[in-house]
């Protein structure tokens, strides 16, 4: 078929291949934290922390320096800062993530237009621009995705424990506050990660969407990640053939893909009742 | 080993400027039954909360001359909160899932659970006649059913002190009854020491050993005898204190 020979032809390309390694390896990382993060409500946090990265790159571009380099330190300490704000004013929680996240993008915009206004670079790490990933961010997005995927399993038990009951995991001798910055920390890595693949705009859904699938048919909690984990990598790898093929911008690709396993998943959850 | 398993010492807790809790003070002996009574706002979930560090307080707790870290790293609490309303529906885990994160209370980092872990799960529902309900998913079990799935949890690691967090309180009236036997036992069969709290001080006397009544602060401590036989008492209840002694 026409299709399958396009999409063959497509991964002699080295810059497909890039894109299928750190888009895959990435996926992974959203999927195992994706799951805790939906359950624990804190889903809009992702949103906030996105929002600070735009700020995060514009600053990166303005000293001429890595974006994922600089951004890393600096949405990691707004990762600590939000959930500080959460954990203080607990009615306010999400008012804490519009906070900072509303900071991030002024302070963004107003880098951006001092540094000469809004030029193609920044553009593209609001939407994502996976086919022009470099040999040094796929090493990077490798790493740091092995590394959130090693301390999810690690603290796994921890999460678990706190996702269901934070009251009675306290009881049990867990370290619920640090757990809780672990996964912060974790979380502002995976966003760091997605600006480059699916853009600041997008990068939550990608953290979201497949969890929020898996969710809608399993019953354990391991196969909530594992499910999530097949949703996520599927649709990157499907979404980047997509975009290739049709020409579409592949960030917003990816993030339709995964509504469409969030509606198949839906109706078959729905079925099984 | 002392007699004493928590000592409790001008315990205060304040939420903003109103005092919840002031200067309570009272012992627990091991092997006691203590049914904490009270009404609404009088203190008693602040109470269990501040013994299980769980919010911040003004004064002493000791457990068995320990603090609690200690007390729970050698995993001797076994906690039932209260009912938790909010148990999603869809929440991904199995009822075996959540009996065996019970043994987390003994277990370093990294926390690995082993085929003996499973099997001890498997014991303690076994025991409390839920083994059929294994592989359901928690969310889709009903109110009895997810309390006595929380209370395999709380005893799963063979703790010498349960604390009960109004555990009846969405319960129909047998299930109520079989629950309270399961706890009698524990407590006459094994020796467990029993911390209770209900809004229901009419049938605690049924089971319970001593009464704590609280209104913020102690007003009464002691066993369902003493407190039937105090002219105090008579004062303070008038004739709600016959319905509290329920030793007739």
């Amino acid at each position: 078929m026409e299709i399958f020979s396009q999409i063959y032809e497509s991964l002699q390309y080295v810059f497909v291949q890039r894109a299928i390694i750190a888009g895959c390896f990435m996926a992974l990382g959203c999927s195992f934290l994706g799951i805790f993060l939906v359950l624990r409500r804190f889903s809009l946090i992702g949103d906030g922390l996105a929002h600070v990265s735009f700020a995060t790159v514009a600053i990166a571009l303005l000293l001429q320096a890595q974006p994922m380099i600089v951004s890393i330190p600096l949405v990691a300490a707004a990762s600590l800062i939000i959930l500080s704000l959460n954990e203080k004013a607990k009615v306010y929680g999400d008012a804490a993530i519009g906070l900072v996240s509303s900071f991030g993008i002024a302070l963004g915009v107003i880098i951006a237009s001092t540094a000469g206004g809004f030029n193609v670079d920044l553009f593209s790490y609001l939407f994502g621009n996976i086919l022009s990933v470099s040999s040094s961010e796929v090493w990077l997005t490798v790493f740091i995705s092995l590394l959130v995927v090693l301390v999810t399993i690690l603290f796994y038990h921890d999460l678990f424990a706190i996702t269901f009951d934070e009251d009675y995991a306290h009881v049990s001798g867990i370290k619920v506050k640090t757990v809780n910055k672990i996964l912060i920390l974790l979380t502002s890595l995976i966003v760091v990660l997605g600006i480059k693949i699916v853009g600041t705009m997008l990068v939550s859904s990608l953290i979201i969407l497949p969890a929020v699938s898996a969710l809608q048919i399993v019953r354990s909690f391991k196969s909530a990640i594992a499910l999530a984990g097949i949703f996520a990598v599927a649709s990157v790898i499907i979404g980047i053939f997509i975009s290739y093929l049709l020409n579409y911008p592949s960030g917003a690709t990816i993030v339709m893909v995964n509504f469409i396993f969030f509606i198949g998943s839906f109706i078959s959850g729905n079925l099984k009742k | 080993m002392p007699a004493e398993i928590i000592q409790i010492k001008n315990l205060s807790v304040k939420y903003g400027e109103i005092e919840a809790l002031s200067d309570v003070s009272f012992d627990i002996i091991s092997g006691d039954y203590v049914g904490i009574v009270g009404p609404n706002g009088s203190g008693k979930s602040t109470l269990i909360k501040s013994i299980l560090g769980l919010i911040p307080f003004e004064g002493k707790i000791i457990f068995q001359g320990e603090t609690l870290s200690d007390f729970i790293l050698k995993n001797n609490i076994g906690y039932l909160p209260q009912k938790m309303s909010f148990i999603d529906q869809r929440f991904p885990a199995t009822a075996m899932e959540i009996v065996v994160s019970g043994l987390y209370c003994q277990k370093k980092f990294p926390k690995r659970v082993t085929k003996n872990d499973y099997k001890s799960a498997g014991e303690i529902m076994e025991t409390l006649g839920i083994s059929g309900l294994a592989d359901r998913s928690i969310g889709k079990l009903s109110g009895g059913q997810q309390q006595r799935i929380l209370l395999a949890r709380a005893l799963i690691h063979s703790p010498r002190l349960l604390i009960l967090d109004e555990p009846t309180v969405a319960l129909d009236p047998q299930s109520r009854d079989t629950f309270a036997s399961i706890i009698k036992k524990l407590n006459t069969e094994h020796g467990v020491t029993i911390l209770l709290v209900s809004h229901d001080s009419g049938s605690m006397g049924k089971y319970a050993s001593k009464l704590l009544y609280l209104d913020r602060k102690v007003v009464f401590y002691g066993t369902f005898d003493n407190f039937c036989r105090s002219d105090e008492m008579t004062k303070y209840f008038g004739a709600d204190q016959h319905i509290i002694c329920h030793r007739h």
